[in-house]
């Protein structure tokens, strides 16, 4: 029986980490969403746009070749240098903050006021959009992406809990590296939004727009620069997510899972993202791992939002949403 | 000169409640029909019929569904998918057990099963609003799909995993099943289209319709005058669920024949709807229409222009096609953000005073 239970306890570590990856990409669900009221479904795409243009910076791949090449009968596809991790991964982030620029500019200025489902819509647009971009951009073939984290079984904690136990946990370095990734990003923005002036002109947006725009913050700055911060997350995601299981279509799948994480945890709040994240994470992985058998596996599809939607019949505001007052 | 109110006087209370109290709008809509029942079947072509009639016309009954749901009722849901599955895979069991039975009352009796799946999921809603109950629509696609795939009993223990319409007649002629000429299936789909939308547009115009709409502007507000939110819902998530059941049963059963069911009914497929209904007008029976038109013509169209005018690659044309679907959707809803539906009323508006600007 202490086998079994072993296993449970690692299937618990590994579902956190997965959490963790899951708490990532709802956490830029949450930092629009609080802050200009978009349910923003793009979330995932930007994650895999991001990967992709991190990718094709770094290996010099020639942007629109396969289209250049289909219209002029040319033969281009890559410049020939290989850029360092750091380096592509600060020009991405310019990426991204000009993609910010330019859905904010085109998009969302000429939609302010309407209703959320339109919103919402224009944002599944922008997923089609971005998606079909990336694919003509970078070209839709799976690619590895390889930015210097450790990858693999961690052997240090294998050792000391076999040591301890009698039993080696598996624990992959990527999701420890993850982990903390996450951790300092979720500080760093904690911070930012407490601290910095921007940060808190952010959440005076968030509380009420028009009050904010009265006592002169800028919409439009603000809406800006809460989508690149979004960006910068969903780059961050993208490089876990890519790393993890390379760069592909299926990435941009992960927005799915990252919704009930956001029913979860309530779609205004950061930390919500976080707990919400770690349950669903824990949650999914004890599921398949219990019961799963029993039913024919693959419930993680479903289980996340079945346990959302039954949590939510008791509490509709998610964990840590703010309670939802009622007027006529 | 066409679009005229003035000297079509109305005598009676039935002649003034009518679908369409204008003489031209009653004209058009009779010549549609005769053109739809009367030429179209004597001239439609295995590809016409398949690339675009019939899609549109299922299209067109999920759309209607879903309208009734997110655009009178204001319930936003992401599982159409889903419970077209449902439906699909209800007529498909129906039709396995009861050979004898037409396929036309299997598949009505298959709206009703999606109905009460339907209603069940609905239950929620009373206490979940907003996107948290768009979201949580998604744990019906998601679990109903994972449902047909995982239990063979659905799928009537098939090696394949897939279903197959087998072969059905209506009056003689083969409607389902390979040997189906593609005028049968058509006229079958056809007939749905006319009953759903001629039961959707008075559904919504009398007092249940009424109730929806209420819900939808301000649920509060509507439950102080009288409204019951538990009744307005779920018959709203009852007759939309119904409609996209009989939409889900004949896209198996007469247009696709075989269905793997996370390919034909994914979650792609409940956006599609859902952009369907959105580009058409939410809360217009109309747009439902406009918006099953647009969106299977244009990848048609797409299709034609960029693989044979242009001559590209297939790939890139299917990147290049979803670059093409989501900037129009952006540009449709930055320029009107109400659908086809509002640009045909505006068309309205100016044909009642045309030849004069005002």
């Amino acid at each position: 029986m202490p086998e079994q239970f072993f296993w449970g306890v690692e299937v618990v570590l590994n579902g956190l980490m997965a959490g963790v990856l899951y708490a990532l990409v709802a956490l830029g669900f949450v930092l629009i969403f609080k802050a200009s009221g978009i349910f923003n479904y793009s979330q995932g795409v930007l994650a895999l746009f991001a990967a992709l243009t991190l990718v094709g910076i770094m290996d010099g791949q020639v942007p629109f070749a396969h289209l250049i090449n289909a219209i002029f009968g040319t033969d281009i596809h890559h410049f020939g240098w290989h850029l360092p991790a750091l380096a592509a991964i600060l020009l991405t982030a310019l990426v991204m903050v000009a993609l910010a620029w330019a859905v904010q500019r085109f998009i969302f200025r000429h939609l302010v006021g309407q209703e959320p489902i339109i919103l919402f819509m224009a944002t599944i647009g922008l997923a089609y959009f971005l998606e079909g971009v990336g694919d003509i951009m970078w070209g839709a073939d799976i690619k590895n992406l390889d930015v210097g984290l450790p990858q693999g079984i961690n052997a240090t904690i294998d050792e000391l809990t076999y040591q301890w136990f009698g039993y080696g946990f598996f624990i992959d370095n990527l999701d420890i590296s993850a982990t903390l990734i996450a951790a300092a990003l979720v500080t760093v923005l904690i911070l930012f939004a407490q601290y910095t002036k921007q940060g808190r002109a952010m959440r005076a947006v968030a509380d009420d727009h028009q009050a904010a725009l009265s006592v002169g913050v800028s919409l439009n700055f603000i809406w800006i620069m809460v989508w690149s911060l979004a960006g910068i997350v969903a780059l961050v995601a993208g490089i876990m997510w890519g790393t993890k299981m390379g760069v592909q279509f299926s990435l941009s799948l992960i927005a799915l899972k990252a919704l009930p994480v956001l029913m979860l945890g309530g779609f205004t709040s950061i930390p919500g993202a976080i707990v919400g994240g770690l349950i669903i994470g824990v949650g999914e992985k004890l599921f398949e791992f219990l019961i799963g058998p029993m039913v024919g596996g693959a419930t993680e599809n479903w289980f996340a939002y079945v346990l959302a939607l039954v949590f939510l019949v008791f509490r509709p505001q998610g964990l840590f949403g703010e309670k939802i007052i009622e007027r006529v | 000169m066409l679009y005229r109110e003035a000297g079509d006087f109305k005598t009676s209370y039935v002649a003034d409640g009518q679908t369409f109290p204008i003489r031209f709008d009653r004209w058009r809509y009779y010549a549609v029909l005769a053109v739809a029942f009367g030429i179209v079947p004597f001239v439609v072509n295995d590809y016409w019929a398949n690339a675009v009639l019939l899609p549109f016309l299922i299209y067109a009954i999920a759309a209607i569904g879903l309208n009734i749901l997110t655009g009178y009722c204001g319930q936003v849901s992401l599982g159409t998918g889903g419970f077209m599955a449902v439906g699909a895979y209800a007529c498909y069991k129906l039709m396995t057990a009861f050979p004898d039975v037409s396929i036309l009352i299997h598949i009505v009796l298959a709206g009703g099963v999606t109905a009460a799946v339907g209603v069940l999921f609905g239950l929620p809603s009373l206490r979940i609003k907003g996107f948290y109950l768009a979201v949580a629509t998604l744990a019906a696609q998601f679990f109903l799909v994972w449902l047909f795939n995982k239990v063979p009993w659905f799928y009537n223990y098939s090696a394949s995993g897939q279903i197959t319409a087998p072969e059905r007649t209506v009056l003689g002629v083969a409607v389902t099943g390979p040997e189906a000429p593609a005028w049968a299936a058509y006229l079958v789909c056809l007939v749905f289209v006319t009953l759903v939308a001629l039961v959707g547009r008075n559904l919504t115009r009398g007092k249940q319709g009424r109730q929806w709409m209420a819900i939808r502007d301000m649920d509060i507000a509507a439950e102080i005058i009288g409204v019951n939110p538990l009744a307005a819902k779920l018959s709203a998530f009852a007759v939309s669920s119904f409609f996209i059941g009989i939409a889900g049963a004949l896209f198996f059963g007469v247009y696709l024949g075989a269905v793997e069911v996370g390919e034909a009914f994914g979650i792609q497929k409940s956006f599609l709807i859902l952009f369907m209904v959105i580009i058409g007008g939410l809360g217009s029976i109309f747009g439902s229409f406009a918006g099953a038109a647009f969106l299977v013509l244009l990848p048609v169209f797409l299709k034609n222009v960029l693989v044979g005018a242009l001559g590209w690659p297939s790939d890139l044309a299917a990147h290049f096609e979803l670059v093409i679907v989501g900037g129009l959707i952006i540009v449709f809803l930055v320029a009107e953000p109400h659908g086809l539906a509002q640009l045909w009323r505006l068309a309205k508006e100016k044909l009642r005073l045309w030849p004069f600007p005002y």
